[in-house]
């Protein structure tokens, strides 16, 4: 029914939490429809003067699969650019996770959803619209 | 090895060696085929009738008006399709209730669709169908009202015997989908005015594949698959004969021993309800009596089922959610939303059914681990205080 890898991801989550002074929040879902996600982020700079993912971590209520998907997503973004954050598909969640009922597809729209928010949370409250 | 505790009696029942034993034979050796003249054929014939005998005998009905099946599907899709396409001219109305099985539901469903006229009453936050409700959805063209005996997910017991003797008063046929209670509550179709009666043997310790419907003498029903004229042509089918005899060996040992397993699984299942509802932001779905005695429908907020179900089995613990988020379907379950339960509750419903073999050491166990599951779980959800 699931993939090992959804299953190892769910037993072992990662950057489960919130954190202090997040530099961004992306809230989505909703319980009535049973996933509710937040992923909270705090931007740094690299060595090469781009602003990266210096810390993320979410909350999760909903299936197994909505909460590997949240793990998952976190654990490939910290480090990266925002610009590079942003470029992750539901194709390349799917791929990480392995066999899933295509039913449970909306879970890997709903974390890139937060994230998404989350970055543009931290880009609006910097100013800076985007396009 | 590690340890491991069924505790999903109401999905499947293990085959009770003794039923085994007496069905092993007829797998090889008494091979034949019921519908065969020969002395193979006439062996079976033999075994097939003498558990038609067993089996009615059981719920105090006639011989004759037992029908060997494939199990609780088929046997609510006769009862339902069979008797609503046979009395047509009587009228096009069915009265059935909003969290019936889905054996029942959809094949209300489709009877809708097909221009019949389907009535689904309300249920009580409690988890009843109201003698009232019935009575107000009565028409003259009523056909048929179907009525679960015991819900399959909150365990609640129906009251059919009400609802039967109102339908006989009124001179309209009821059906019982009786899945859940066959074997474990007490069933005398004359007591209780059943004109139709649907089981499945794998719910009572019996094999896979196998069921009956009971149909009171006289009731017209048509045949909804169509082949050899088995069983007075209603369902066409060489008998399976093993299922069959495994089907009444596990019946009469289940009615034997019924009032025992019942008090000592009540026992196990009220400590495991109290000590599941003292976990903080639990509850019971359905009101606490009249349930199955091995009905443990609970619910907790902040978690969702699924994950609940995971971590359990991780545990060793086979427990099973009712709720959203299977596999199959995203809706919530149509049983808690029936009963009135919100959406964001029914997300985190967990069913625990308890069988022969559970022990007390079983439950502590349960009581043990699901504390910190729950805990666990929170601390990963966005919901609720922190």
């Amino acid at each position: 029914m699931y993939s090992e890898k959804i299953f190892k991801e769910f037993r072992h989550p990662k950057n489960i939490g919130e954190i202090k002074n997040p530099d961004g929040v992306g809230k989505v879902g909703n319980p009535v429809c049973g996933d509710v996600m937040h992923i909270y982020i705090k931007v740094g700079k690299n060595k090469k003067g781009e602003e990266i993912i210096k810390n993320v971590r979410f909350r999760t209520f909903g299936c197994i699969v909505a909460i590997a998907n949240s793990s998952l997503l976190t654990k490939m973004v910290k480090g990266k650019s925002l610009k590079d954050a942003e470029k992750i598909t539901k194709k390349d969640l799917i791929k990480g996770l392995g066999k899933m009922p295509p039913i449970k597809y909306h879970c890997s729209i709903l974390a890139l959803d937060a994230l998404r928010k989350a970055i543009q949370d931290y880009k609006n409250k910097k100013g800076k619209a985007v396009k | 090895m590690k340890r491991r505790i069924y505790l999903d009696h109401a999905a499947t029942t293990p085959l009770d060696k003794r039923v085994l034993k007496e069905m092993e034979p007829f797998f090889s050796e008494r091979l034949g085929n019921a519908g065969s003249l020969h002395s193979f054929g006439q062996e079976a014939r033999e075994a097939v009738e003498k558990a038609r005998e067993d089996i009615a005998k059981a719920i105090n009905a006639g011989q004759e008006e037992i029908y060997f099946t494939s199990g609780g599907t088929e046997s609510d899709n006769i009862a339902l399709q069979g008797v609503m396409k046979a009395n047509r001219e009587k009228g096009k109305g069915l009265v059935t209730s909003a969290f019936e099985h889905h054996a029942v539901l959809h094949t209300a469903q489709h009877l809708e669709k097909k221009g019949f006229d389907v009535n689904f009453l309300p249920v009580t936050k409690e988890g009843f169908v109201e003698l009232s409700e019935v009575e107000k959805a009565l028409h003259k063209e009523t056909v048929l009202v179907s009525i679960m005996h015991a819900n399959n997910e909150i365990g609640t017991v129906q009251p059919v015997k009400e609802i039967g003797e109102m339908c006989r008063e009124r001179g309209v046929l009821f059906h019982s989908d009786a899945v859940q209670t066959v074997g474990k509550e007490k069933i005398d179709v004359q007591k209780m005015g059943i004109d139709l009666l649907s089981a499945s043997a794998h719910k009572f310790y019996g094999p896979k594949g196998v069921g009956f419907l009971y149909k009171r003498a006289g009731v017209k029903a048509e045949p909804i698959a169509f082949g050899g004229g088995h069983e007075k042509g209603l369902r066409s089918g060489t008998e399976n004969t093993p299922g069959i005899v495994g089907m009444a060996s596990a019946l009469k040992l289940a009615v034997k021993e019924m009032a025992e397993d019942n008090a000592r699984e009540r026992k196990l299942r009220n400590k495991l309800i109290d000590g599941c509802l003292e976990i903080k932001d639990g509850w019971l779905n359905g009101a606490r009596e009249p349930r199955l005695a091995c009905n443990a429908a609970l619910g907790f907020d902040f978690v969702e089922g699924e994950s609940m179900v995971l971590m359990l089995s991780d545990k060793g613990i086979a427990a099973s959610t009712g709720s959203a988020c299977s596999t199959k379907s995203l809706e919530p379950s149509h049983v808690l939303r029936a009963i009135g339960l919100p959406h964001v509750k029914c997300h985190g419903s967990l069913r625990f059914t308890l069988g022969r073999n559970t022990s007390a050491k079983d439950i502590d166990y349960v009581l043990q681990e699901l504390p910190k599951i729950v805990q666990r779980l929170r601390k990963i959800s966005p919901l609720g205080g922190k």
